[in-house]
């Protein structure tokens, strides 16, 4: 498979991301400036942690003008497959690929720690590889990572299995004491109703190496090697809106 | 300057959405000693300079429905000067 690995200036977790590919699952991965209008031969576009654009206006509002981001959604109804890490789902809710919105997080601290995630779809690309229920355990890294979504989108959410994975305890409880940023409903990430774009606010690839202290983030991205290699097809078409 | 006008914009946040900034900022006006503070909510603020035009209304609220602004959290005010 071929990962495009998106660079905004301001990115920081993209020669990480292009390493969990490259070295760790043995892929192919390119960097795409952020400039970039075509995402041809692309398997896979991953929109990387960092701070692009200083999270200047909003953590990833000017990102999402970036034309790279633009072409996403005709790379989507084309069959392409999108993961935004960390400000990377910012840049994704911000140009409107994924409900909702992120806010400062509650402690009105940066919150830089280890969390549990329940993962609570396992048919997405991203997925595929995880059993339902099964427990991650990733680093976190935001100051703005509280998820939100109005009482009108919460219905639509929940009967397009859009919400992928829930802050929890290591034992998979989902709890208020779990949730490290106020998160509504403890949601860590989000996909798009037929799960080919999916936002999360950890990093799976800060913890693909056991040497990092965590290898459960290689199961995302070996989910989707999975999902490219065995050529599977997404549960509902991918021309969606929300 | 000629047919330009100066738009001042100000996005908060919308009431019943949680002001952590605010609430920060609060803490260290607490800390200073400042008396008396009742609520402090924190924004943006934007000077915008602008070709002036009929439509001129129209395409400030564009640009900020559509990008100063989330408006799913936050909302605007401006005045043209």
């Amino acid at each position: 498979m071929d990962v495009g690995i998106v660079v905004f200036p301001g990115s920081n977790c993209d020669a990480d991301t292009y390493h969990a590919v490259r070295e760790v699952l043995g892929q192919s991965a390119q960097y795409v400036w952020h400039e970039e209008r075509t995402l041809r031969g692309l398997d896979a576009v991953v929109l990387p942690g960092g701070f692009s654009y200083g999270d200047y206006l909003r953590a990833g509002a000017i990102g999402a003008t970036s034309p790279s981001v633009r072409a996403l959604r005709p790379y989507v109804a084309r069959g392409g497959l999108v993961l935004g890490i960390c400000n990377g789902f910012q840049v994704l809710l911000e140009a409107g690929l994924l409900p909702g919105a992120m806010q400062a997080n509650a402690s009105g601290q940066f919150q830089c720690e280890y969390v549990h995630l329940r993962t609570e779809r396992a048919d997405t690309p991203f997925t595929c590889g995880l059993a339902p229920g099964q427990v991650l355990r990733l680093p976190i890294a935001h100051a703005e990572g509280r998820y939100y979504v109005d009482d009108g989108t919460r219905p639509a959410l929940a009967a397009h299995r859009q919400v992928v994975f829930r802050y929890c305890d290591s034992r998979g409880a989902v709890t208020p004491g779990a949730n490290p940023n106020g998160a509504a409903d403890g949601i860590a990430g989000v996909a798009s109703p037929s799960g080919a774009v999916l936002g999360l606010m950890p990093h799976p690839e800060r913890a693909s190496e056991e040497i990092l202290g965590s290898a459960d983030g290689r199961l995302i991205f070996q989910s989707l090697g999975l999902w490219i290699s065995t050529g599977r097809a997404l549960p509902v078409p991918a021309v969606e809106t929300h | 300057m000629d047919g330009a006008r100066t738009v001042r914009i100000v996005v908060t946040l919308k009431p019943g959405v949680l002001d952590a900034p605010g609430q920060a900022i609060r803490q260290g006006l607490d800390a200073l000693g400042h008396r008396g503070i009742r609520t402090v909510r924190a924004g943006r603020f934007f000077e915008i300079e602008i070709d002036d035009g009929q439509d001129l209304d129209r395409r400030i609220r564009e640009m900020c429905d559509g990008f100063l602004a989330n408006t799913l959290i936050e909302e605007y005010r401006y005045e043209i000067v």
